[in-house]
């Protein structure tokens, strides 16, 4: 897309993407990193993720100010005003992500370190596709490929099986020892995190096709597996 | 097609975005004009919706006025213009010879850009359509049409106390209600506004949207303007004019957050040129 | 980033420039004042040689008889009678006959009396009394004017003179010769006489001096200084014995004047009996033209000129203004409109004696309407000033916003209401001030007038369009190019009144401007 005559109004729409992009990189990263320290009981590694949450939460609260100052400014239309709507979506979604990944880290702290090795790679297992999802859609919207995005929405339903296969291995150790209780419960809260998160890249992935194409994705028209 | 409102050159893409339940108060089809050898609009075909605000935008000297004057004839009023294509209204042509453009235009009402009140007083500018047109029986008929035209155009409580001063005293944006007052006191069905608050301070130009909004309630009301935020405002429906074409047409939010034609994107965003 | 080096403010060249163009600018309103200062230069030594001239017109001297109307010379006069000029007239004659007897057994004496006052200059009153025969039998007392060579004598125009005060001196007569002695008291009149080049001695061509005392003046021909001799003109030698004795000196010899020295010694006589008096010149008003200046007046060519006026207004004020409100609002603008505006703009520029012609050859020739008509005058000066009204009009028209007609249509109005509703009230002091300026050159225009016959003596206030009359200026021309003296300050004063006619005019378009300009 050719640029704005007002050239500050092109920067500042580049700046936004590319605070969202740098945001979504860090989170990103959190969800990997808390699944790492999950299995290899890395307790220094967790607290490091907890304390990236209030750097992520700064950043949403920097692009929200960018946000409200340029519709204040430029009365985004058309294209403008979607790519702004979706930041600011984009940039809440994230945040949250963000929390998830930070509970992923606080619920590692409590660990039994003896916990079965099994249950930590389960969940561990569970953060590629995750993860990869997230970055597949930040990809979408730094390129503006809206088949990608769409690509991301089309597939949440292989985290839910995930998720369901998960639930079931946790409830078969408990059952087998009831000494993991304790930390399969973490364990399934962790599981179900990595499901929410998720869930928050299909919203992400929604918002960045109506950016692009200014279109919803109808819930309805989801292919169900 | 004639009673639905089709989108002009977006229809072929086959998504119609939900039709106001309202009729069609004026039907253009193939509109043409030309200014001596000059062709100035190609081929313009718009339905307009009774009871909505139609808002034209475009850039300069895309057509977008002239398409408008089209509409009461007032390009009839200047040498060497030509218009061909039909614009049916009430199932008349209103180009063909035996529509009287006078009569036309106490049907289709029009304002100005520069608010342009006769220097005469406020009462005399609005009486003198209703005098030429024979619409009043005797003097208190005529103070009537005069205070309820006023009424509506949201300006008797602000001049009804100095109903014999020059019209050309009011700020400029009293002086664009009662220009609106004066159009509207011809009982028009339709009124055609062409660039109404270019001239006016922004509350000026607000208490004249806010006008525009409540007219839209008995009028058909057609309106030309640069801001593209004063098209969003005021308008259910959006026309896009580029070089004399009409290059999209579509609700007004549908143009304003996802428009279909990437000329119409372009200039909406602000990328022209 | 701003080095002051380079900053405009302190920039050696910069500065430099910026003082060439304020000198520019300085010079260049220099130029305009001075180009002011010219004009008003110009228009005020204009304005000051005409008043100047005119201002001796402005009064005249009069001379009062009691004239006794007695019924056996006046009864019997009905009112659709002739004046009695004549008969009025013997009564002046005599009167100063008997007033200066002398003329008695003269005939030139007689003559050169009577010419104080000329004989139609009795001819308002003879009209007076046949108007009012109620006068008859009564003695009436009279203001006469005096002949115009004697007024401007008196006003000094005509014959350079001074007094020079002698006092008491002894007088004795022989023979009709006067002698006056005193001992030493023509010294200062000799001294005065060589100081303005003149010899007693040759009389004839050095001019006059005359002693005048009381009512009674001798004309000088030897001058010592102690003893003055020379014949009595008028008056007597009891007036020299009783009255102090003045010095007239009249430089310029009397073949060389249009008075002569008796009248002048007359003319004293009267006006040492206070019978002599200046007043204002009303008549130069009230009188029509007349072969004698002190008679003539500008009435009738003042109506000629109205008369005119009126012809031309009705004609070229509607016929310039639908025109241009036709060409201006109506016509299409094409090949035929714009040839025919471009003759109306090539009309203004033709000269106005083009026009005389015009109307000599077609209104006098082919239509054969009387000559020196004011209906004649009217319409060749409306021919002359439709492109005026037309151009003024249609600029007037071009200024109305089109806005307006815009306004106007969009309401529903036709082209015609919109006009005649709205564009010609916002457009009627402009075309209005046209008008009027067209009618200002049409009162100051000259030659088509005189083309058609307009320039002919008219002595009878026109009663219609179709009557002989002249016109101001036309007056003005006649009486410029008459060869007596009195007629400059008459033509002067005509100018005056032509002037206050336009001024007049301009004031009205000042003030219609002023009254009806609207702003949009």
């Amino acid at each position: 897309m050719s640029d704005h005559i007002v050239s500050a109004f092109t920067e500042e729409l580049e700046r936004l993407s590319a605070d969202i992009l740098r945001m979504g990189g860090i989170v990103e990263e959190m969800i990997v990193d808390s699944c790492r320290a999950v299995l290899h009981n890395d307790l220094e590694l967790a607290a490091d993720v907890i304390e990236r949450d209030p750097q992520v939460d700064r950043m949403e609260a920097e692009v929200e100010r960018q946000i409200v100052s340029l519709i204040a400014r430029r009365q985004p239309m058309a294209h403008d005003l979607r790519s702004v709507f979706a930041a600011l979506k984009v940039s809440g979604e994230l945040e949250r992500i963000g929390d998830l990944s930070k509970n992923i880290g606080k619920r590692a702290l409590n660990l039994d370190a003896a916990v079965f090795p099994a249950m930590r790679s389960g969940v561990a297992r569970m953060a590629g596709p995750v993860s990869r999802q997230l970055h597949q859609v930040l990809n979408a919207y730094a390129s503006g490929n809206a088949a990608e995005a769409k690509a991301v929405w089309e597939t949440d339903d292989e985290i839910d099986q995930h998720y369901n296969a998960l639930f079931r291995e946790m409830l078969t150790y408990m059952i087998e020892d009831p000494r993991s209780i304790s930390d399969g419960a973490h364990m399934l809260f962790m599981a179900k995190n990595l499901e929410r998160i998720g869930d928050h890249c299909t919203n992400i992935a929604e918002f960045v096709f109506f950016q692009i194409t200014g279109e919803n994705l109808v819930q309805q028209d989801r292919p169900k597996l | 097609m004639d009673d639905t409102l089709g989108n002009g050159t977006t229809m072929e893409k086959g998504v119609l975005p939900d039709a106001p339940e309202t009729s069609v108060r004026m039907s253009c089809r193939n509109i043409n004009v030309f200014y001596g050898e000059k062709q100035a609009i190609y081929d313009v075909s718009l339905q307009i919706a009774d009871r909505s605000v139609t808002a034209l935008i475009g850039p300069s000297g895309c057509g977008k006025s002239t398409f408008l004057r089209c509409l009461n004839r007032m390009n009839d009023t200047i040498e060497g213009c030509r218009v061909e294509g039909e614009i049916m209204m009430e199932g008349k042509d209103i180009n063909s010879p035996v529509i009287d453009p006078v009569l036309l235009r106490s049907r289709v009402g029009m304002v100005f850009q520069k608010p342009n009140p006769f220097p005469k007083s406020i009462y005399e500018n609005i009486a003198y359509g209703p005098r030429i047109h024979g619409l009043a029986q005797g003097r208190e008929d005529m103070d009537e049409i005069v205070e309820k035209s006023l009424r509506r155009a949201g300006l008797w409580e602000e001049v009804k106390d100095r109903l014999n001063l020059a019209g050309t005293s009011l700020s400029g944006g009293q002086q664009q209600r009662l220009c609106i007052a004066r159009a509207i006191a011809v009982r028009p069905e339709v009124i055609l506004m062409d660039e109404p608050c270019s001239a006016l301070d922004p509350i000026a130009t607000a208490r004249i949207e806010e006008l525009i909004d409540d007219l839209r309630k008995r009028y058909c009301i057609i309106i030309v303007t640069h801001s593209m935020q004063q098209a969003a405002r005021v308008s259910q429906r959006t026309a896009f004019f580029h070089l004399g074409a009409l290059v999209e047409v579509g609700d007004t939010d549908q143009i304003f957050t996802s428009p279909r034609d990437r000329r119409t994107e372009d200039y909406i965003t602000g990328r022209f040129g | 980033m701003s080095d002051p080096a380079v900053s405009p403010f302190a920039n050696e060249r910069a500065l430099k420039r910026l003082r060439r163009r304020r000198a520019a600018d300085r010079r260049f309103k220099w130029y305009g004042r001075l180009a002011i200062g010219f004009a008003l230069a110009a228009l005020t030594l204009l304005l000051a040689s005409i008043t100047t001239q005119a201002m001796s017109a402005a009064t005249y001297h009069v001379v009062s008889f009691d004239l006794d109307l007695d019924k056996e010379t006046f009864g019997g006069l009905k009112t659709d009678d002739p004046p009695p000029v004549d008969k009025v007239y013997g009564l002046v004659r005599a009167d100063l006959l008997a007033q200066f007897p002398e003329t008695a057994r003269n005939p030139v004496l007689r003559h050169e009396l009577s010419a104080l006052v000329t004989r139609l200059a009795v001819l308002p009153v003879a009209r007076e009394i046949v108007r009012n025969p109620r006068e008859i039998g009564m003695t009436r007392q009279v203001q006469l004017p005096l002949s115009d060579d004697l007024d401007l004598y008196l006003k000094g125009a005509n014959a350079r003179h001074l007094t020079v005060p002698i006092g008491r001196v002894g007088a004795e007569e022989t023979n009709g010769v006067l002698t006056l002695t005193g001992e030493g008291a023509f010294k200062r009149l000799i001294a005065a006489a060589s100081l303005e080049g003149m010899q007693i001695q040759d009389a004839r061509s050095t001019g006059s001096i005359l002693m005048t005392a009381g009512q009674s003046t001798l004309k000088l021909s030897t001058l010592d200084p102690s003893r003055i001799k020379g014949p009595l003109l008028t008056g007597s030698l009891q007036d020299f014995r009783t009255h102090p004795v003045r010095a007239r000196l009249i430089t310029s010899p009397e073949s060389e004047r249009t008075v002569t020295d008796r009248q002048i010694a007359w003319l004293l006589a009267l006006k040492a009996e206070g019978r002599v008096s200046r007043v204002p010149h009303w008549s130069l008003l009230t009188h029509t033209d007349s072969t004698q200046p002190e008679l003539a007046g500008t009435l009738a060519a003042i109506v000629g000129s109205l008369l005119t006026l009126l012809v031309t207004a009705s004609l070229a004020i509607p016929i310039g203004i639908l025109a241009s409100i036709y060409l201006e609002e109506f016509a299409p603008r094409n090949r035929v409109t714009g040839l025919i505006e471009v003759n109306i703009n090539n009309l203004a520029a033709v000269p106005s004696i083009v026009f005389g012609l015009l109307g000599a050859a077609v209104f006098l020739g082919a239509f054969g309407l009387p000559r020196s008509a004011p209906v004649v005058g009217g319409l060749v000066l409306a021919l002359l000033i439709l492109p005026v009204v037309i151009i003024a009009s249609r600029a007037a028209l071009k200024a109305v916003p089109q806005s307006i007609r815009d306004a106007a249509l969009a309401v529903g109005a036709s082209r015609m209401q919109t006009v005649f509703h709205h564009v010609m009230p916002l457009a009627a002091p402009g075309m209005l001030t046209g008008a009027i300026l067209g009618m200002a050159r049409a009162l100051g225009e000259t030659a088509p007038l005189l083309l058609i016959g307009m320039v002919a003596f008219v002595a009878e206030v026109p009663n219609g369009p179709t009557d002989e009359a002249t016109a101001l200026p036309v007056l003005i021309y006649s009486w410029a190019t008459q060869a007596e003296r009195a007629w400059e300050p008459m033509t002067g004063a005509v100018i005056l009144i032509l002037l206050v006619f336009l001024i007049a005019m301009n004031g009205v378009v000042v003030f219609l401007r002023r009254k009806f300009e609207r702003r949009w």
